[in-house]
C-alpha cells in the first residue's frame, strides 16, 4: 500500500509533445510507471515513443483507462488543462507546470472543491511511490521502498531529505511535494490525511518554509487527528526579511509566517523538528524512537552496520 | 513585479477613480515648473519601490514652487531609507509633484490574494493612513475583510456594505461602491498581486480620492501585457538582481562573504541555513531553478563573481535528473574564463556525481568537493577562515 500512485495507476502525460513533457515522460517510464496515453491538442492520432497521443483527456480515458494525469503545459494553458483533467474525473492530477498566473488559479481552485480529482501542485516535483510508480521530476534512484511518507514544499531541498531517509535505511512509502505556489491543490493536511489511513506509513517527514500559515494549520491537524510520529524542517531560519511593497500581506498573516514561529507551533503539536537541514533524517528517527517504532530498530540497526563498516 | 505611485495612479485613474492633479519630475527644474502648474502650495513625494516613504522624509508639503525646487534638489540622488527598503535604502531618481488636497477623513482599501481561502480578498479599514499595520496588530476589529467568489466577482451589495462599514453615508456611499468595483475590475484585467489605495481620502470638498497608491503586479501573469516591461524602473533593483533576472535566476544580494550557487529555492534556504550555523555569513541567495542547466550554472558563476563582497563561494547542486558531470563542466566553463582564483566548494548529488567530482579535481581550479551538505558548508567556513 501506498498514497496516491501504486503499480497499477494508469498514467496520461498532458503536454507530452513538448521538450520536457517528453523527456520525463521517458524518465519515468524508465522507472516504471505505466505511461498509457498522451494529450496535445492538434497531434492526435500519432505515436511518440510508442505511447499514442490524442486531442483531448476524454478521448484518452476512452482507449486507455488513464486514471493519472502528469501535466507539462506551459503556463497560458496549464491551468485549462487541470480543469480538463477534472472534468474527465482523473482520480489524480499533477501539475509540474511552474509560473501559472494566480488569477487562473483562483476559479480552478474553486472548481475543484467537490470534484473527484485531487490536484497535486502547480510548480511541484511531483509525485513518487519508490518501485512502483513515478510521476514527476525528481530523481527515481535516491528513493527506496519503506514506510515514511514524506510531503513537502520545496522541491529540491525534498530530494535532499529523501536521500538522508534512504542513507538511514528509512525507505518511504510514498512521496508528495505539493508545491511551492501560493494556490496549491492538495496542501499538507490533505496528505497527512491520507499518510494517517494508510497501513503501510509508520511515520511522516514533512518539509515546510517560511511564509503563508500552511504549516501552523498542519501543526494544529497533527496535533489533533495524527496517530503516527511526525518529523519536520522549517528551511529559511536565517533568511532575511523579503522587500515588499505594501501593508496587505502584512495585515492577512499579521506578522505570522515566519521560521521560528512555525518550528515553536510544531513543536508545541508533538512535531520533531530537525533545527538544521544536515540532520533531517536523525530527527525522523528521533520521532520513530519515541513512539517504539521497528523501522526506527532496523534503521538504526543498518546505521550501526554501516558504522562497522 | 513592482511599479512606482505614480504609475499606479495612472491605472487607478483609467478605471474611472479619482486622483490628485500631478506630475513626474526628472530634475529640480521640473519639480519647480509642476509646482508652478499647481499654483505653488503642493506635494513632492519620492518616487521609490517601498513604502515608508513619509516617516523617511520622502514625502513634504511646500508652499512655494522654489520651495519645490530646492526639496527637489535635496531628493534627487539621496538615497531613502524606509522601514519596507532594507538598510541599503533606494535612491530617488523620479519625484511626483501633487496639488495639496484638504482632507476631511482617510481610509484603507485594498485587493490582494489571501493563501488561505485561495481567494481574492477586499481589505478596508476606516483607520487609513501610516499605521494601518500597527491597527491590524492592535485592533483586527477595525479591519474589514471580504472575500470575493471568482465566478459571480465583487457585487455591489457587498461592496456597499463594506463602504457602510467604512462610515460612509448618501451619495457618498454609492461612489464608493464604483469605486469598489473598479477597483475588482483594475486588479483582475492588471493581473496585480497587490492593488492598495492608502489613504483614499474624502476631500473637504466631499470627493473620494486616492491619495497614495500601490501596485504590485503578478510576476507570472507579466508575459501576457506587453506594456509591463517597460513600466520597470530598472535604477530600483540592484544591478546584479537585473542580470540575474535575465536570465531567469532569482538572486538576492546579502551582505557576507561567502557566494551561494544552489538549485531550488527550497534548498537554497537550507543553504544559507547551514552556512549560518557553520559559522558562515552567505553574500547572496541564488537559485539558479530546479533542473538547473549547464548554461545557467555558469552565467550564475558569474553573477556571484562580480560582488566584489565575495571571498568563497559554495555550490549546492542537487542535481536530480540534470547529470553532476554537466554541471561540473558549467562551473569550470565559467571559473576558467573569468580567471576566478577563489576558494570553491562544491556539494553535487545526483547522477554521474563520481565523473562530475572527478572533472573538478582535476579541473586547476581552487576546488574542494564536500561529501554532503554539512561536510561541505564547513569546509568553505573553514577555508575563508
Amino acid at each position: 500500500m501506498s498514497i496516491l500512485l501504486n503499480k497499477h495507476s494508469r498514467i496520461l502525460v498532458q503536454g507530452i509533445t513538448g521538450r520536457s513533457g517528453l523527456f520525463h515522460t521517458q524518465q519515468c517510464r524508465e522507472y516504471g510507471a505505466n505511461i498509457v496515453a498522451g494529450v496535445t491538442p492538434g497531434k492526435g492520432g500519432i505515436h511518440i515513443e510508442g505511447i499514442p497521443v490524442f486531442n483531448t483527456v476524454a478521448e484518452a480515458i476512452r482507449y486507455t483507462d488513464a486514471n493519472v494525469s502528469m501535466i507539462f503545459v506551459p503556463p497560458p494553458g496549464a491551468a485549462d488543462a487541470i480543469l480538463e483533467a477534472a472534468d474527465a474525473d482523473m482520480d489524480l492530477a499533477v501539475c509540474i507546470t511552474e509560473g501559472i498566473p494566480m488569477r487562473d488559479m483562483v476559479p480552478v481552485k474553486a472548481l475543484l472543491q467537490g470534484s473527484k480529482t485531487r490536484l497535486v501542485g502547480p510548480n511541484c516535483p511531483g509525485v513518487i511511490t519508490p518501485g512502483e510508480c513515478k510521476v514527476g521530476i525528481m530523481p527515481g534512484h535516491i528513493h527506496k521502498k519503506g514506510r515514511i511518507g514524506v510531503v513537502s514544499r520545496s522541491g529540491t531541498l525534498t530530494y535532499e531529505a529523501v536521500k538522508q531517509l534512504t542513507d538511514m535505511g528509512l525507505g518511504q512509502s510514498t512521496c508528495v511535494g505539493i508545491g511551492g505556489d501560493p494556490i496549491i491543490g492538495m496542501n499538507f493536511i490533505d496528505v497527512l490525511t491520507l499518510f494517517n489511513q494508510d497501513p503501510d506509513t509508520e511515520g511522516v517527514f514533512m518539509i515546510g518554509e517560511i511564509g503563508g500559515g500552511a504549516e501552523e494549520a498542519a501543526a494544529a491537524w497533527i496535533s489533533d487527528n495524527m496517530k503516527k510520529p511526525v518529523a519536520a524542517f522549517i528551511a529559511g531560519v536565517t533568511a532575511p526579511p523579503g522587500k515588499r511593497m505594501g501593508h496587505a500581506g502584512a495585515i492577512i498573516t499579521g506578522g505570522k509566517g515566519k521560521a521560528e514561529d512555525k518550528i515553536r507551533t510544531l513543536q508545541e503539536c508533538g512535531v520533531v523538528v530537525s533545527t538544521s537541514p544536515t540532520r533531517m533524517g536523525e530527527a525522523m528517527l528521533e520521532a520513530l524512537a519515541a513512539v517504539g517504532r521497528p523501522a526506527a530498530k532496523s534503521a538504526a540497526r543498518a546505521s550501526a552496520k554501516r558504522t562497522k563498516k | 513585479m513592482n511599479i512606482h505611485e505614480y504609475q499606479a495612479k495612472e491605472i487607478l485613474n483609467s478605471y474611472g477613480i479619482p486622483i490628485p492633479r500631478g506630475r513626474v519630475a526628472l530634475t529640480s527644474d521640473q519639480v519647480e515648473r509642476a509646482a508652478k502648474m499647481m499654483g505653488g502650495r503642493c506635494v513632492v513625494k519620492a518616487q521609490i519601490y517601498a513604502g515608508g516613504r513619509g516617516k523617511a522624509g520622502g514625502v513634504k508639503l511646500v508652499h512655494y514652487p522654489e520651495q519645490a525646487q530646492e526639496y527637489g534638489k535635496e531628493l534627487f540622488g539621496r538615497t531613502l531609507v524606509t522601514n519596507q527598503t532594507g538598510p541599503e535604502g533606494l535612491k530617488v531618481r523620479r519625484i511626483l509633484v501633487e496639488e495639496a488636497v484638504e482632507i476631511a477623513r482617510e481610509f484603507y482599501l485594498s485587493i490582494t490574494l489571501d493563501r488561505e481561502s485561495s481567494r481574492y480578498i477586499l481589505i478596508a479599514s476606516a483607520e487609513g493612513g501610516m499605521d494601518i499595520e500597527e491597527v491590524a496588530n492592535k485592533s483586527p476589529e477595525k479591519i474589514h475583510t471580504l472575500q470575493i467568489d471568482p465566478f459571480t466577482g465583487l457585487r455591489p451589495y457587498q461592496a456597499r456594505k463594506v463602504a457602510l462599514s467604512l462610515g460612509l453615508t448618501g451619495s457618498i456611499c454609492e461612489d464608493c461602491v464604483e469605486l469598489l468595483m473598479n477597483l475588482y475590475r483594475a486588479s483582475q484585467e492588471k493581473d496585480c498581486a497587490l492593488i492598495e489605495i492608502n489613504p483614499l481620502v474624502v476631500t473637504k470638498a466631499g470627493w473620494l480620492m486616492a491619495m497614495d497608491a500601490k501596485i504590485t503586479f503578478d510576476d507570472n501573469a507579466v508575459y501576457r501585457h506587453r506594456e509591463y516591461p517597460d513600466m520597470m524602473d530598472y535604477s530600483q533593483l540592484d544591478p546584479l538582481e537585473i542580470t540575474a533576472g535575465k536570465y531567469d535566476l532569482a538572486y538576492i544580494k546579502l551582505h557576507g562573504s561567502i557566494g551561494c550557487l544552489v538549485n531550488g529555492a527550497g534548498l537554497a534556504m537550507a543553504t544559507l541555513d547551514v552556512l549560518k550555523e557553520c559559522g558562515g555569513e552567505p553574500a547572496n541567495f541564488l537559485d539558479v531553478g530546479g533542473g538547473a542547466t549547464r548554461e545557467k550554472v555558469a552565467e550564475a558563476f558569474r553573477i556571484i563573481l562580480q560582488d566584489h563582497d565575495v571571498k568563497g563561494i559554495f555550490v549546492n547542486i542537487f542535481g536530480g535528473i540534470m547529470r553532476c558531470d554537466v554541471i561540473a563542466h558549467g562551473i569550470i566553463e565559467a571559473a576558467s574564463e573569468v580567471n576566478c582564483t577563489l576558494p570553491i566548494v562544491v556539494r553535487m548529488d545526483g547522477s554521474e556525481v563520481e565523473v562530475g567530482k572527478k572533472l573538478l579535481q582535476e579541473s586547476g581550479l581552487n576546488v574542494q568537493v564536500g561529501e554532503n551538505l554539512g561536510d561541505a558548508a564547513a569546509r568553505i567556513v573553514k577555508m575563508l577562515g
